[in-house]
């Protein structure tokens, strides 16, 4: 991406728009088609690529390798499931409620908070101390919310109504597919902005070589915390629509091989790439559904898939369509 | 040359049972040319470090413009008007000669949590960027990869993001190591147009170069300053040849 030629910038624009345009088009035409189920699948998709995107900003833009990135998705998920449970059940009235706005707000406002503590203390490491703290994060906010015995504890929490908004129904699929879709390409365009901005040259700048950046007059904690708060907050916002689609929540969302899912996908699509993750999420959703009809240990090909993908296509499957600085 | 720019006070570092700095004293003038000399192994990186705060020291003190530094982080150093330059080659690798330098030149911009305009779009940066590259004879190679350079275009890069802060200061650490011997006369060259308006430090094994520049040497020797003086006196002292110059 770095100073790129004309024709390199315009042919990885094309092949970023042909992501974009294969993963809302053919949902949709398939379930014109009468075939409903894959637009489903697609929905679950969109919401683990907005997870993954907001991964990609820390680990590929970054080179943060967080194993907690799903505790936000928990905390998103549940920031919907515990306003509506106390709006159905009484209780809580102070955000007892169904207004999708508060939620996404909650959503957001927690996991926001949640990774500016967290990040403040794990940005203090680097390499593998910094993968394991932010995995012990996680995992407390998993066995956190496996102790809520309200809110079904181990055994997860249904969402008896999805969030509202003035005319627009989750209920109906087509318009949570659509929704979920949107907010993703908002998401990735206010990432392609952030990673060509001062802020994001620096971010890269430190992943490349921080001591360097430091030299430089930088501080780069304060500028990996942002980042980390930024990828944080919609991850959130990721988690509160995955909980409107599943209507159903539960502590497994959060577990620490959720988040190693979500660093297949940014690696397998291609890591400090704007459609990286998205492909990712793609081909991991498509995956899990083909492979587990076959056999419940679907774990072990897929296994086998990645360490394919990472010895020949390094730089994620997206790659080998991109161009990069320096190949022409 | 009145008041000292930087101001070492019997500064110490162990490593171990190795003594890399051993109770250095020195005063660094304004606007002259200071080069540090010495066989391998002397300290002159620790030291620099030490300046620079990447290290830090376990006895003494350091000053700038009389403002006491030890403790101050690296980046803070940087936004006083200190720079260096690194013995082995530090840039972004991943990017162009021009973003490393720009990414400089923004440093010292004020704050970077600009998260819209694209950064390669600002003029201020890129301009101040591209007319440091003309200032070291590099601005054809702006567009490079850093990766793709030769070593001694990299070390020029090195000095460019050391220039791009318009430091008051500039530590370099072996600006001509692993260079050859045209590579180094333009360095000599790109450093002698700043004599006499930036104060530098500069540690050199290149005896040539030292002497072509240096206003001041002082001598290290196992983590002792065992000479400082013009490179006139450094050349006839006694001791020095001894131990270092090997009647070279």
């Amino acid at each position: 991406m770095f100073s790129l030629s004309k024709n390199g910038r315009a042919r990885n624009g094309w092949v970023n728009f042909t992501v974009l345009a294969c993963t809302g088009v053919i949902p949709l035409l398939l379930y014109v088609a009468g075939q409903t189920f894959y637009l489903d699948l697609a929905t679950r998709m969109v919401c683990l690529a907005i997870a993954a995107i907001s991964l990609n900003l820390i680990l590929g833009y970054g080179g943060m390798v967080s194993f907690g990135h799903a505790v936000f998705i928990g905390i998103g998920a549940y920031a919907v499931g515990i306003p509506a449970y106390h709006a159905t059940y009484g209780e809580f009235d102070l955000i007892a409620s169904y207004n999708g706005f508060l939620h996404i707000l909650l959503a957001v406002a927690f996991s926001s908070l949640f990774a500016l503590v967290t990040g403040a203390i794990s940005l203090r490491t680097k390499g593998i101390y910094f993968i394991m703290i932010t995995m012990a994060f996680g995992q407390m906010i998993y066995f956190f919310f496996v102790s809520l015995e309200t809110y079904g504890g181990d055994d997860g929490l249904t969402i008896d109504a999805r969030s509202e908004f003035p005319a627009v129904k989750l209920d109906n699929a087509i318009v949570m597919f659509l929704v979920c879709y949107v907010i993703m390409l908002l998401v990735i365009f206010a990432m392609y902005k952030i990673v060509n901005s001062r802020f994001g040259m620096v971010l890269q700048g430190a992943k490349d070589n921080e001591e360097r950046m430091r030299a430089m007059g930088f501080n780069t904690f304060k500028y990996r915390l942002t980042a980390y708060v930024i990828a944080g907050a919609l991850c959130g916002l990721s988690g509160a629509l995955l909980g409107n689609f599943t209507t159903f929540i539960s502590p497994e969302m959060i577990d620490w091989t959720r988040s190693g899912e979500l660093i297949f996908m940014v690696l397998l699509g291609g890591g400090g790439t704007l459609a990286g993750p998205l492909v990712g999420a793609a081909i991991f959703v498509v995956l899990e559904e083909v492979l587990s009809s076959f056999t419940i240990y679907w774990h072990l090909p897929f296994g086998i898939m990645l360490i394919l993908a990472v010895l020949f296509a390094r730089k994620g499957l997206l790659s080998l369509f991109l161009k990069e600085d320096g190949d022409d | 040359m009145t008041e000292p720019a930087l101001e070492i006070c019997n500064l110490v570092k162990h490593f171990g049972g190795v003594t890399a700095s051993d109770d250095i004293s020195l005063s660094i003038m304004a606007n002259e040319i200071h080069a540090i000399i010495g066989p391998n192994g002397a300290g002159k990186t620790t030291l620099v470090s030490q300046l620079f705060g990447s290290l830090a020291p376990d006895g003494g003190k350091v000053r700038f413009k009389g403002k006491d530094i030890t403790s101050l982080p690296t980046y803070k150093r940087s936004a006083l008007g200190l720079a260096r330059s690194f013995q082995i080659t530090s840039l972004i690798m991943s990017m162009s000669v021009l973003d490393n330098v720009a990414l400089a030149v923004q440093a010292h911009e004020g704050h970077s949590f600009k998260f819209w305009k694209p950064a390669r779009k600002v003029e201020t940066l890129r301009l101040r960027a591209t007319e440091i590259l003309q200032q070291i004879d590099l601005v054809e190679r702006a567009d490079s990869k850093v990766s793709a350079l030769s070593h001694g275009e990299r070390r020029q890069v090195e000095i460019a993001v050391a220039l791009a802060g318009e430091p008051s200061l500039l530590l370099l650490d072996e600006p001509m190591a692993g260079m050859g011997a045209i590579e180094s006369a333009q360095m000599v060259e790109i450093l002698k147009q700043m004599k006499g308006e930036k104060t530098i430090v500069l540690i050199e094994h290149d005896m040539d170069a030292v002497f072509a520049l240096a206003d001041r040497i002082s001598v290290l020797v196992y983590g002792r300053i065992i000479a400082t003086g013009s490179p006139d006196e450094i050349r006839q002292n006694e001791d020095v040849r001894r131990a270092y110059l090997g009647e070279a």
